[in-house]
């Protein structure tokens, strides 16, 4: 294993450890309770920050997967595949959180006319694609196959973010042209969360990258192993 | 249980077995890379 890399995998463990315990402080006690939906809005916190670094783990995706397709390293498909896996994951907790957040303020589960909903699972599907197809297709040809798949998937990300504007959903907003629609403590919140995520997802990231290369390490001395024969 | 005290746990579960997943393979790969090591100073 890279040493480097499991160094800041260390670090950024410790210190996702240390946020998260920090931000159940501030999700649960500093924020104030929404007027409205009372408690179950603050699953909003969770919703919205897995969200944001779902995007961020898919548009870095793209940007290992064009580098991948340019350079031909296998560096650069180990980092794209890993945060594939760790966007689904987050994904995953944005479909979950949605509609259990959902369920006693809109008394619905899912609503297929809502656009976000549609589009973020479809996202999911996409990325779970990405995956499948990586897994099963061997060596540079199923890495390409997977880059490109990559790639294209990366346009239902603006189109999940803009569908709310575009197709004038009544999905919750809680950035809008208007402006933000939250008091002070639950902006801090929210932030506060979304970084605490964010240093989450580095950390699975850096984990995951790790587990890449030492399959790859692996592969390399079985093909010595078998080849010596 | 509430919906908010369900959403939370499911969060929560869902990253730590994932982070165990991660740990556990990485496991088994170290332990198959000391193997071919081995196999291969073997061979030598």
């Amino acid at each position: 294993m890279n040493n480097r890399l499991l160094l800041w995998q260390r670090v950024l463990g410790w210190l996702a450890l240390l946020m998260v315990a920090a931000d159940v402080y501030f999700v649960f006690f500093y924020a104030p309770t929404e007027k409205y939906m009372g408690d179950v809005q603050r699953l909003m916190y969770y919703h919205v920050a897995t969200a944001w670094n779902a995007y961020l783990a898919f548009g870095l995706v793209l940007i290992f997967s064009i580098l991948y397709l340019w350079r031909r390293e296998e560096r650069f498909d180990h980092w794209a595949a890993s945060a594939a896996e760790v966007g689904v994951l987050f994904t995953t907790l944005v479909l979950i959180t949605g509609p259990l957040w959902a369920r006693p303020v809109w008394n619905a589960w899912w609503k297929w006319d809502d656009p976000r909903l549609t589009a973020t699972l479809i996202l999911w599907l996409v990325y779970i694609a990405y995956l499948i197809l990586r897994a099963s297709i061997e060596g540079q040809r199923g890495r390409r196959i997977a880059a490109v798949f990559g790639i294209i998937g990366f346009v239902d990300v603006p189109i999940v973010h803009f569908s709310v504007q575009w197709w004038s959903s009544f999905h919750p907003q809680v950035i809008s042209s208007q402006g933000v629609n939250m008091t002070g403590e639950m902006v801090v919140t929210l932030v506060f969360t979304s970084l605490a995520f964010m240093v989450l997802f580095f950390f699975l990231l850096l984990a995951r990258v790790n587990l890449e290369k030492s399959a790859a390490a692996a592969a390399r001395l079985e093909e010595r192993l078998y080849s010596a024969d | 249980m509430t919906y908010l005290a369900i959403g939370t746990l499911v969060v929560w579960v869902a990253i730590f077995l994932y982070t165990l997943s991660l740990a556990s393979r990485q496991r088994k790969l170290q332990q198959r890379l000391e193997e071919l090591s081995n196999a291969l100073d073997d061979k030598r």
